[in-house]
Parts: structure tokens; C-alpha cells; sequence
């Protein structure tokens, strides 16, 4: 019986032993992303989960998150952080959206050229970016210089250090990652379907809520839920732009270890920015189907 | 689903150029009322440009295009009310079966129930009743193709343009919707305008052809006048597969290598002549010579079997080549044989003869 088998089926063996060689090459492949996720991501969260468990005393303690819970402070401080990531990902929409569009309507070489645009500052250090804002918005900037000479406003306006200089910052060193997925999205859309609804009797403006618009929603969520994200535990630009008026959670976590060397705080706050960041990746991957988001538009 | 009123549609002196290119190039064209009109042509040849143009999605540089009496070269698409089949369906993939057809009536504000019952009666009409409920991608391109012909007619447009619409179904599903497509123009009744470059589909399925080409109409007429009198060497090349051979000017009339030829039909201008061949036209002539009939000599260089039929290829020592089609029963296959020599006749009545434009095929 197993003789007949195994004459009727040359090779079998063989072939599969060829087929797991072939999985374990490339499984080996992802192994030193695989190493490097585990040194310098699990392990150091582990530790820092420890450590947030850990009173003043060295003892285990619950202190850490209690006072998070007591503190009016740290309430202020989450609000501060939501409420600031939640304005920089709408106003980033507002300017994203068009501007996306507009660029998935043009030629790909006028395309391409006016992305450079988008793309550029990109490249430039944050911090550079950040500071030149400061240049431009400050008290005696270049903004207030040009519109008290202008006659536009008497007083100079209150734009840096606060709340407008850090929205100002962050939707412009955050945009570009909205904009980029919703322009690929965009891209995707075949035209046709603008000029089959034409055709059917619908106006543009129509079409564009009716057919571009609903499309168009896997790449905006995309940006949207990245832009978001980022915002959550954005530093830089807070500290510099907010001129201490702005307090996000990144900053709270940083105060904590440089002025107060409480490790044990720090850490908490950085178990609960993590646990909410990947509570809202969670609830967005059920409400929005993540795979899509991330395997781009089909 | 109510017969739909047709509308005549006049086309005179579009013209639309990119750069240099004449994409179209003044053409004129009437189309009938409930008239099936293909425009055929090669791909690049302006056909699609020219329905773009009465779809209102192509802005020519002149010209005029009148539905009826109406102008409506200046009417954006949305308000031109005609019907469309796009190449690639163009169905909107977040809506269902129902929502893509029921699109357009909404847009036109028709009542939820009548909307309701005629989403279900196109859905009848082309046999996929009960199917609204299904998600686009859950179709095969057959039913997707039905969709989107039913998205088309639903809101009884007096003009339906289609676009290449068969050309992603495979071949058998595509004799198939031939067929099916052309039945439901009877049933409904609107006029049709339909692009192709395949030209069996043309023949098969219009009421008239419009052969185009460097987006001018080369010739206009039935499917039969197209074949058997083509107008010109395009036409003649484009439309079937056939052979040339070129003619000279004799004492008393045209010549084939100094012999006679006889036509049922001679152009009558100065250009040079040839002679147009089809394949299924020739037939082998063994002993006496037939009444009426030109006859060809040459060496069989090929014979390739097809099962309906078989392609003779034949050599004459002029260099020419010729090719015959003849019947696979086994008589007539014994009686061919690779290298030897045949005579094969053209009868009078199909052979047809035509000027060398300045565009050879």
C-alpha cells in the first residue's frame, strides 16, 4: 500500500521539504526587524510598565496612578492633550482635504512637482521647523512686524508662546501626513466614476459628496487617525511654540524625570498615553476596517 | 418598463485636435431615430472621442451636435439625459446593485416607491432579478456589464451611448450579450450609439456602421454594404481579412497581371485600383473553367485547420499572397495538398474593387 503511494506520487516528499525551506528563508528575512522590535520596543515597555508600579519608597505601590486619577492637574493636562490633537487633526482636514484634491486632479508632472512642495518641509529638521515659527509669529516676528506696518492690527497679536503657535506648528508639520494618504486614496479613484454620475444627472457638487466624497474615506481616515495619533504624544513643538502655557502629556512625562527624578510617574503616564493610543488604533480598526486603511484603497 | 421615445441625433462638422492631431476631423453624421449606429474604427481612430463628445465629457473645438432639435453642444453632461455604458462599467463600488440603479431616478426625484419597483423592473429586464442587494464586487463581469446597462436605461434616456461595453467579457459571453444587447434595443426602442473596434460585433449587431479612421467617417452604411461594397481600401482592409492584389489600367478595362478582370462594381475616379479578395469569396476549380468567374493560380504554401473551416494560404508566383477559406469535410481536405499547384476562381458578383486612398490599411 505505501509502496503503490508513494510510486504514484514522485517527489513528494521532496517538494515539501523545498516548500518549508522556502517559508523559513524568508520568515528569516523579517528576523532582524523582528530582534530589533523586541530590544528596543517590548522589552524597554515592559520595563517602563514595571517601573510605573514602583512607589517612592522602592516598594510595589498603585501611588503613580492614583495621583493621576486625584489630580486635577493631570485630568487638565489629558484634556490639554486631546483637545490640542483633536483641533491640529481637524484644521489639518480642513486644509488637507482640498489641497489633496486638487493635487489628484492635476497632470502627474504638475502633480509631482507641486507634492515637492508638501514633501519639503518634510525634510527639514523638526526643530528647525519649529523654530522658524517662532521667528515668524513671535511678539516682534516677521507676522506682527509686516501687519502693524501694514495698518492690519495696532497691538501685536498674541501667536507664539500659547495655544495659536502651537496649533499653527503642528498642523504644519503634521499635514503632510495627512495629505499623502488621501492624495494615494485619491489617485485610485477612477474617473469614470465622476463622469458615470454626470452622465446619470448628477451635478458636480453631486458627484463630489455623492461619489468622490465616499471614496475618498479610506485615505481620509488614514491621515486622520495617523495625524491623531502623532498628536498624542507631540513634544517638540508644545514645548517650545506653547512657551509653557500648553501642557501635553509628552511634557508632563518629561518634567517628571527632569525636575522631579520620578520615574515612577513618568512611566505611568507613558502606560496611559500608550494603553489610550492603542485603545482608539483598536476601536478604529473595528469601526473603520484597519486592513483597508493600511493596504491602501481596494 | 415603458418604451422609451427615441430621438434622432445630428452630428455636423465636429472637430476636435490635440496639438497637431486631428482626433476628429469635421465630421457629419445623422443618426435615425431608434437607429443601432456603431462607430468602428481602430483604437486611436477618434471613435471614442466622437461619443465623448455627445456625452458632453469631450469639448470639440467646433461644430454642432443636436438631439432632436435641440442643440446641446454647450449642455454639460449632467443635463444632456442620455445613457451610458462606460468600458470598464463604472459602477460605483460603494454602492449596492439597487443604490447604483436607483442613482439616477433619485436624482430626478422619483418617488421611493416608484423607485423601488423600477430598480426591480430593469433588474428584470436584464435578467438579474433579485440581485439588488448584492455588493458590486460581489458580481462577475457578466452581471456587472448587466448592471451597468440597467443603470443606463433605467431612467428612460431617449439615446443610449455604450462604450467598448463587451470588451471585458470573455468571448462566449460576449457572442452572448451581442445578441441580448440587441434585443433589448428592439424591446426599448431608444437610439443607440455604440463604439467598437471589434468588427464582427459591428456586423453582427448595428442597423449602420460608421467605419472611422484619423477621425474622419471613412464609409456609413449597413452592416452588408460595409462588407460586400467596401468604399474605399481602409474599409475593404479593415472590415474582414481580406487579400489585395493590385490592378493595372488595360485597353478595356482593369488587369491582373494582363488579364482581365471582372467586377460587379468599379470605382469610378482616377486613383489606383485593387482588387479585394475574401477569403470565404474563393473557391478551388478543378477541370473546366465557370461562367462569370476570375480565376487565380499559385502554389498551397499552408494549409491551417480551424474545425469549422480550413485557411488555405496560397503563393503566386508574382508574389502575392492569397487565402482561401473552404469547408473541412473531408472530400474537399483530401483534395488539398501542401506544395502543389491550384487554380481558384472569384466570381463575378464578389469581386469588388477599390481606390488606394491615401490611407492604405
Amino acid at each position: 500500500m505505501s509502496e503503490t503511494s508513494l510510486l504514484s506520487r514522485p517527489n513528494e516528499k521532496q517538494l515539501y521539504r523545498d516548500a518549508l525551506w522556502e517559508r523559513r528563508t524568508l520568515l528569516s528575512l523579517a528576523s532582524p526587524a523582528l530582534l530589533s522590535i523586541v530590544l528596543i520596543i517590548i522589552i524597554p515597555v515592559a520595563w517602563l510598565f514595571y517601573l510605573s508600579f514602583i512607589g517612592k519608597d522602592g516598594g510595589f505601590s498603585m501611588e503613580n496612578y492614583a495621583r493621576m486619577v486625584e489630580s486635577k492637574t493631570y485630568a487638565r493636562i489629558f484634556l490639554t492633550t486631546f483637545k490640542v490633537s483633536a483641533l491640529t487633526t481637524i484644521i489639518c482636514i480642513l486644509i488637507g482635504y482640498p489641497l489633496a484634491y486638487f493635487l489628484s486632479q492635476l497632470p502627474r508632472k504638475a502633480a509631482n512637482i507641486c507634492m515637492l512642495t508638501v514633501l519639503l518641509p518634510f525634510w527639514t529638521s523638526l526643530l528647525v521647523r519649529t523654530y522658524a515659527w517662532l521667528v515668524i509669529l513671535q511678539r516682534n516676528g516677521l507676522i506682527n512686524n509686516w501687519g502693524i506696518k501694514l495698518g492690519l492690527w495696532d497691538e501685536p497679536l498674541k501667536l507664539a508662546y500659547g495655544l495659536n503657535g502651537t496649533l499653527i506648528g503642528m498642523v504644519h508639520i503634521m499635514a503632510p501626513f495627512l495629505i499623502l494618504p488621501l492624495y494615494g486614496t485619491m489617485k485610485t479613484i477612477n474617473q469614470d466614476y465622476m463622469k458615470a454620475s454626470a452622465n446619470l444627472g448628477a451635478t458636480p457638487i453631486r458627484t463630489f459628496w455623492q461619489v468622490f466624497f465616499p471614496l475618498s474615506l479610506p485615505g481620509l481616515s488614514a491621515g486622520t487617525l495617523i495625524v491623531f495619533v502623532l498628536c498624542l504624544g507631540f513634544f517638540v513643538t508644545p514645548a517650545i511654540l506653547g512657551g509653557g502655557k500648553v501642557i501635553m502629556v509628552s511634557m508632563q512625562i518629561s518634567n517628571n524625570i527632569e525636575l522631579f527624578f520620578n520615574w515612577g510617574a513618568a512611566s505611568a503616564l507613558g502606560v496611559v498615553l500608550l494603553a489610550t493610543t492603542m485603545l482608539i488604533l483598536f476601536i478604529s480598526s473595528r469601526v473603520l476596517k484597519i486592513d483597508k486603511i493600511l493596504g491602501g484603497g481596494q | 418598463m415603458p418604451n422609451a421615445e427615441s430621438l434622432p441625433i445630428s452630428i455636423q462638422g465636429i472637430t476636435k485636435t490635440y496639438g497637431r492631431v486631428h482626433a476628429l476631423d469635421n465630421v457629419d453624421l445623422e443618426v435615425k431615430s431608434g437607429e443601432f449606429l456603431t462607430l468602428l474604427g481602430p483604437s486611436g481612430s477618434g471613435k471614442t472621442t466622437l461619443l465623448m463628445a455627445l456625452a458632453g465629457f469631450t469639448r470639440p473645438d467646433y461644430g454642432s451636435v443636436r438631439f432632436g432639435d435641440e442643440e446641446v453642444i454647450l449642455k454639460p453632461p449632467h443635463l444632456r439625459d442620455v445613457g451610458m455604458v462606460f468600458q470598464n462599467y463604472a459602477l460605483f463600488p460603494h454602492m449596492t446593485v439597487a443604490a447604483n440603479i436607483a442613482y439616477p431616478l433619485k436624482l430626478r426625484k422619483v418617488s421611493k416607491a416608484e423607485i423601488e419597483t423600477r430598480v426591480e423592473q430593469a433588474l428584470e429586464t436584464v435578467q438579474l432579478g433579485g440581485y439588488g442587494a448584492r455588493r458590486i464586487t460581489q458580481l462577475s463581469g457578466g452581471q456587472k456589464q448587466r448592471v451597468a446597462l440597467a443603470r443606463a436605461i433605467v431612467f428612460n434616456p431617449r439615446i443610449v451611448l455604450m462604450d467598448e461595453p463587451l470588451s471585458a467579457l470573455d468571448k462566449k459571453l460576449r457572442d452572448h450579450m451581442q445578441i441580448e444587447l440587441r434585443q433589448m434595443h428592439d424591446q426599448l426602442g431608444m437610439t443607440t450609439i455604440y463604439v467598437t473596434h471589434d468588427q464582427r460585433e459591428a456586423l453582427t449587431m448595428s442597423d449602420r456602421i460608421a467605419v472611422i479612421n484619423n477621425g474622419k467617417v471613412r464609409q456609413l452604411g449597413t452592416p452588408r454594404e460595409i462588407y460586400d461594397t467596401p468604399a474605399n481600401r481602409f474599409v475593404a482592409d479593415f472590415i474582414g481579412e481580406s487579400s489585395f492584389l493590385e490592378l493595372e489600367e488595360g485597353e478595356s478595362g482593369l488587369t491582373c497581371e494582363g488579364i482581365e478582370i471582372l467586377a460587379r462594381h468599379t470605382p469610378e475616379d482616377n486613383l489606383p485600383k485593387s482588387l479585394v479578395i475574401r477569403p470565404e469569396r474563393l473557391f478551388p476549380v478543378n477541370g473546366k473553367r465557370p461562367a462569370d468567374t476570375n480565376l487565380f493560380k499559385g502554389t498551397i504554401r499552408q494549409i491551417v485547420y480551424q474545425g469549422d473551416a480550413a485557411m488555405v494560404y496560397i503563393d503566386q508566383s508574382t508574389g502575392a499572397e492569397l487565402v482561401m477559406r473552404c469547408g473541412t469535410d473531408n472530400e474537399t481536405l483530401q483534395s488539398l495538398k501542401r506544395d502543389s499547384e491550384i487554380t481558384v476562381g472569384l466570381h463575378r458578383d464578389d469581386t469588388v474593387i477599390v481606390s488606394d486612398d491615401e490611407t492604405k490599411g
